[in-house]
């Protein structure tokens, strides 16, 4: 442990938190791999996502990470230690553990498991029940429930028990195994925005499986394509793996509607705005008809001392009136810097004005416009980590 | 008969003031004294024979085929020989096959109760970083209880009608007063130890529901 936090407190940035060298398994008695030859790298504070087909050794990688079985070939360094190293229990425990099939203790109540590791360390007991209801909290788990027992929860309250009880005792390293998989969508997206949101303040190091792509384009920095027998087919991050796919499993993985879904990893912040067919309220209508030609459109955008004021149909500007006067087009179709991409175009598919990018502080930054999402997705769009930084 | 059965009732009540301190109480705290003590030795035992079992695991048919012969020997010949040996008329001549009779069941529970643990919650407890020992004691010994208490609750019941049947070789508590009986064609003493057996297995049957359902109110909770 002290090892541990040694090699953390030097920030090293050089090694990654865990690297695995050509690490396979072979179960007694079976023919093929379980893994074959994995390499892999996870840097310090990233959250890399293994997806892949149904047997293709995710839950098996992540068992030989925290030794709960052991490689039949290659090395595992987690902070540039080998885990072989160290004894097991004590590895174990500065690793939060999700395991696929949640495992809550029957027999002990929600508090209880969430308080295990804890238990383990010789917390006191006030810290241990303080940490216990801030956990309950993260996860969504009313602190009524915490005195019950796992058989009185629902599927998805139980796996949010589990995930609390992986981070109990606040690891510098998590591995979960599909943690989300049982709660409803709703839940789930927030659930994942939740672990976007500690990962921003503790920086754990998360190595998370999963079934779904959305879900690992929305949280990872970086995911690991796995196939059946453990071969890693592509290792990138999420914009990469949707733009340029490394073979045709990847292609066929990842989909038809990649493009679709690179448009959740980058926001309208992210794309060059123009200044579209706007004009200041007070100028002079003939102009703002001259705005509206130059464009194209038949929409003209006001504005007063940067503060958006709505759209206007070229009818009202032809009319010849002060453009102040002029009937505006509400709602108003606009959309914040922080949408991502996705929703912009379900804004601009749905207006028939073009869409205005507002700040949070209401002032007018410019417009978006399909152009520029086509645009943006020939170039690289951002992770969200590189987003949060 | 009918004349028979009016002159010799199936209970003469006086017989009970009578007869309890001398006869009675000490036969039922015989019975119950012997109950207790095999199916105590029986327990410690049958831990000891599950461990090595889920231990190693080949040791498990050795294990429950010997427990399964314990189990078929008649119960007659089992104390009728014993009294032959050395042993004679001493405690052990009854204690050896009572408590040989609780180690199938008593086993065959335990096992079931370990085997009940599901496998991610025994591979959550490995994650977390507990020592073996302390998965074994704090999680699968908890989890196990209903298995182990129903184990128990099986062995005591059938015990308590086995120790009856000790009293061939003058030790079966309850069971002297039954043999008097039926030696005597006289009905009062069969039908009190009759009934007095049947009393106590019911009580101590409710007793290990109630040690369980104390014990593990988790359980209780899956159940409502
Ligand atoms: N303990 C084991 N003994 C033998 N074979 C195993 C064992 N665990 C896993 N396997 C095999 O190894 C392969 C990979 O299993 P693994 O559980 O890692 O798959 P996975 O990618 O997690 O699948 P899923 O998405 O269904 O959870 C499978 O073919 C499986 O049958
Ligand atoms: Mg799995």
């Amino acid at each position: 442990m002290s090892t541990l936090k040694a090699v953390i407190m030097t920030d090293d940035a050089q090694t990654p938190a865990i690297r695995l060298r050509g690490v396979s398994k072979r179960f007694p008695g079976a023919k093929e791999d379980a893994v074959a030859a994995m390499d892999l790298d996870v840097d310090r504070g990233a959250i890399v996502a293994l997806i892949g087909p149904s047997g293709c050794g995710k839950t098996t990688t992540l068992r030989m990470i925290n030794r709960l079985i052991e490689p039949s070939a290659g090395t595992i360094e987690i902070e540039g230690r080998d885990v072989t190293n160290q004894p097991a229990m004590q590895l174990r425990r500065g690793i939060g553990y999700v395991i696929q099939q949640v495992g809550l203790f029957p027999h002990r109540t929600i508090a209880a498991n969430i308080a295990t590791v804890p238990r383990t360390l010789g917390w006191e007991k006030a810290r241990i029940d303080d940490r216990v209801r801030q956990l309950a909290e993260v996860v969504g788990i009313d602190t009524a429930m915490l005195s019950r027992y796992p058989d009185e929860l629902s599927g998805g309250q139980q796996q949010r028990v589990g995930v609390a009880r992986a981070l109990a005792a606040d690891p510098p390293v998590l591995l979960m195994d599909e943690p989300f998989g049982a709660v409803d969508p709703i839940v789930r997206g927030r659930l994942q925005e939740e672990l976007l949101d500690l990962q921003r303040e503790v920086r754990k190091t998360i190595v998370l499986v999963t079934h779904d792509l959305d879900e690992a384009v929305k949280v990872a920095d970086r995911i690991a394509l796995l196939n059946v027998g453990g071969v890693v087919e592509q290792y990138a991050s999420p914009d990469e793996l949707l733009r340029a796919p490394a073979n045709g499993f990847v292609e066929e993985f990842v989909g038809e509607d990649r493009s679709m879904r690179r448009l959740a990893l980058a926001t309208v912040g992210d794309l060059p705005f123009e200044p579209g067919p706007v004009i200041e309220v007070a100028a002079d209508p003939a102009a703002g008809l001259a705005v509206i030609d130059e464009h194209r459109t038949d929409w003209l955008g006001l504005v007063d001392d940067e503060v958006f004021l709505g759209w206007v149909p070229r009818d009202q500007v032809a009319g010849g009136g002060a453009l102040a006067d002029a009937q505006r087009y509400l709602p108003a179709a606009q959309v914040a810097p922080s949408s991502t991409l996705r929703s912009a175009l379900e804004v601009i598919m749905t207006s028939r004005t073009s869409v205005a990018v507002i700040n949070d502080d209401g002032r007018f930054r410019g417009t978006v416009t399909l152009e520029r999402i086509r645009g943006g997705l020939a170039g690289d769009l951002d992770g969200p980590a590189e987003r949060a930084a | 008969m009918i004349l028979l059965a009016s002159r010799n009732p199936i209970l003469r009540w006086s017989w009970i003031p009578e007869q309890w301190d001398s006869r009675i109480q000490p036969a039922l705290l015989e019975h119950i004294q012997l109950t207790l003590l095999a199916v105590g030795i029986g327990f410690l035992l049958s831990a000891v024979l599950a461990t090595v079992a889920l231990r190693y695991r080949w040791t498990v048919g050795p294990i429950t085929l010997f427990a399964a012969f314990l189990y078929t020997i008649p119960s007659v010949a089992f104390f009728g020989v014993l009294r032959t040996t050395a042993l004679g008329l001493s405690i052990f001549t009854v204690l050896i096959p009572l408590t040989g009779f609780t180690i199938l069941i008593l086993v065959t529970n335990i096992l079931d109760g370990f085997r009940s643990v599901p496998a991610p919650v025994r591979e959550a407890a490995d994650a977390m970083g507990l020592s073996p020992a302390r998965r074994v004691l704090t999680v699968e010994v908890p989890v196990a209880i209903p298995y182990m208490i129903n184990g128990l609750r099986i062995a005591t019941v059938t015990t308590v009608g086995l120790v009856t049947v000790a009293a061939i070789v003058g030790q079966g508590g309850l069971g002297a007063l039954i043999l008097d009986g039926l030696r005597r064609t006289f009905w009062t003493p069969l039908t009190i130890g009759s009934v007095l057996a049947i009393v106590l297995a019911l009580t101590f049957d409710l007793l290990f529901v109630l040690l369980r359902n104390w014990l593990t109110p988790w359980s209780r909770a899956q159940r409502s």
